[in-house]
């Protein structure tokens, strides 16, 4: 009040551009915008859990309490943590997860079917300028739609059900651009892992991170899913994608209603919001590989000795989606894996499996010699089928951390479904430029 | 570490650790599906075996940058609760274990010059800094006050509790 009076030019406050976060999470305060740094409740539009994370956690919490949710109706449940079950605590859990889902009556229960944040979109839960919890640390996922979704525990899960809120501070945005062309056999996990090694594990600096630039608006969306998911990985609070046409025709494609996206435009950053941009150039991008124990340790493949590799892994929501099926089928097209390597696949989601069956892609994989595992997290998670000791695994997935899948003997690394499916094809870490061509 | 002092000594016994310390690390996920008496036993055990066995309650961790990276899985800050853990003090934390973490009691310290507190020495917590035994304060960074509460109320459960009770909250009806 005081400058607007001393001012005299101007009548109200300058309101300074607003970044795609800034904008939803202002809708979710019911503010017109919002200021980076400042301390907010946002109303929650949808708070996504599973059979870990949530109702054996959350039931017991809420009893203590006595009371109950706040919307059923915004609220998606998960089983793919511990599904299938392999012993009795397993199966107590999954057993409290369904119990719990009839009990609560909730309309949203996807058993395991997939992976939570590869399901979540698949079901057309996500749209653009949704404010999303998820009781998963892979919850930045969900930004490759243009929402806002972030990860957070089980008790913080217990303060929305009760409440329908959550407090948050504004982040900043920092904006990943990339240009360029991308190379064959080079793709959205390549240029995650290179942006992780760049800025490491905490250059998200718990802020928003928003990918732009032609190469990513040249991605589908499942490409796109990649760079948000391990945003996790570089320590980042949300990691979005502004909505486009790909945006679009995909939540169209999976049934989400034509006029829930009517507004879909709105949702962009606005010209100078960004805190900060670091550029980067798609053309010289080689495959890239995480070693042991850190995402952020990674490197170019080609300053990579021999290393031979035991088991190739495609799994996790990080790593495979339909997208990295056919990934790794094209590379392994009419070929055995290595006599000394093991390649397992576990589909992130069972549409993506049957989808893959259909087209052919699966059956690819069978042929390379690939045994199929269930439709959940799997080794990803650690908290049942691991890695047996001494195992040197090349893994799509998201995390390498010592002991995370399997004892602290196994020997992660971590690169794209095209890099697993090399590595599985020469029984060594492999260029998978030189195998494609 | 040597084996735990028996006598009384002033302050908070510190544990040191290096930069990093993952989630798998504090809660792994084959102990996961565990209650915490269980999941306790093996917290660092892939970094630092003999922690859990050795832990006092009332000491502190003091470790590198990024302390809690990784998963959502709050029992990665619950178990250090459940073994009395007083605080972590490090130069930063991992977003989501640092709201995990006030959300289940546990007192977070960022403190720039953490990597000066030294393994064995004893700390005294005080409101803006961390004071080392020759009486040299180590600043700590300002922690909102309603984070602070969860502290003194041991966790946001009991501050759900407390408002529902005031009529603060309107809860909606048990299913």
């Amino acid at each position: 009040m005081m400058n607007a009076l001393h001012s005299g030019a101007s009548s109200s406050h300058p309101i300074r551009p607003q970044t795609l976060a800034q904008k939803v999470i202002a809708r979710a305060a019911q503010q017109s915008h919002v200021e980076v740094g400042s301390l907010l409740n946002c109303q929650v539009d949808l708070a996504m859990f599973h059979d870990s994370s949530g109702p054996r956690r959350l039931a017991p919490m809420l009893k203590e309490l006595g009371v109950g949710i706040w919307d059923k109706n915004k609220v998606v449940l998960v089983m793919d943590h511990y599904v299938p079950a392999r012993d009795e605590e397993s199966r107590a859990i999954v057993q409290l997860a369904r119990e719990t889902a009839k009990r609560w009556n909730l309309p949203h229960v996807i058993d395991s079917e997939g992976i939570c944040h590869v399901v979540l979109p698949e079901r057309g839960h996500l749209r653009p300028g949704m404010f999303c919890v998820g009781g998963d640390s892979h919850s930045p996922t969900g930004g490759a739609f243009g929402s806002y979704m972030f990860g957070i525990g089980a008790t913080e899960m217990l303060g929305v059900v009760v409440t329908g809120e959550i407090w948050l501070e504004v982040p900043q945005t920092i904006a990943l651009d990339w240009t360029g062309v991308l190379a064959r056999g080079v793709c959205a996990k390549d240029m995650m892992l290179h942006m992780i090694a760049q800025l490491g594990l905490n250059g998200g600096q718990y802020q928003a991170l928003e990918f732009t630039g032609e190469v990513v608006q040249g991605l589908p969306m499942q490409e796109r899913m990649t760079l948000s998911n391990m945003g996790a990985e570089m320590g980042a609070q949300a990691a979005l994608v502004a909505a486009d046409p790909v945006t679009v025709d995909y939540l169209l494609g999976v049934g989400v209603p034509q006029e829930d996206l009517q507004g879909w435009r709105d949702w962009h950053s606005d010209a100078g919001s960004f805190a900060h941009i670091h550029h980067f150039d798609a053309n010289t991008l080689a495959p890239q590989i995480a070693a042991p124990h850190s995402p952020a340790l990674t490197r170019a493949v080609t300053e990579y000795a021999t290393t031979p590799i035991d088991i190739a892994y495609i799994g996790a929501c990080t790593g495979a989606k339909l997208v990295d099926l056919r990934a790794a089928a094209s590379v392994l097209k009419g070929q055995r894996v290595h006599p000394q390597t093991r390649l397992m696949v576990a589909p992130a989601s069972a549409r993506d499996q049957e989808q893959a069956r259909l087209e052919g892609t699966l059956q690819v994989l069978i042929d390379a010699g690939a045994q199929l595992l269930p439709n959940s997290c799997g080794a990803c998670a650690g908290y049942g089928a691991t890695f047996e000791e001494g195992m040197t695994v090349m893994s799509s997935t998201a995390r390498n951390f010592k002991a995370r899948m399997g004892p602290a003997s196994v020997q992660v690394y971590l690169s794209s479904p095209y890099s697993v499916a090399a590595a599985a094809l020469k029984g060594q870490i492999a260029d998978v430029r030189e195998v494609l061509t | 570490m040597s084996t735990p002092s028996q006598e009384a000594a002033p302050g908070s016994r510190v544990w040191r650790l290096g930069a990093q310390v993952d989630t798998d690390a504090l809660a792994p996920g084959a102990y996961m599906k565990f209650g915490y008496e269980v999941m306790a036993q093996h917290t660092l055990e892939s970094m630092r075996a003999e922690f859990a066995a050795g832990v006092c309650v009332g000491d502190v961790i003091v470790a590198g940058e990024g302390f809690g990276v990784g998963s959502s899985r709050e029992q990665a800050a619950g178990v250090l609760v459940h073994l009395g853990i007083e605080a972590v003090i490090a130069p930063s934390f991992s977003g989501l274990f640092y709201r995990n973490a006030f959300n289940l009691g546990l007192l977070l310290l960022t403190c720039p010059r953490a990597s000066e507190i030294l393994e064995g020495e004893r700390v005294q917590l005080l409101e803006s800094g961390v004071q080392r035994p020759r009486g040299e304060v180590l600043p700590t960074k300002p922690i909102p006050d309603f984070l602070l509460e969860m502290v003194r109320a041991k966790g946001l459960l009991n501050v759900l509790k407390a408002r529902i009770k005031s009529g603060e909250i309107q809860a909606f009806p048990e299913l």
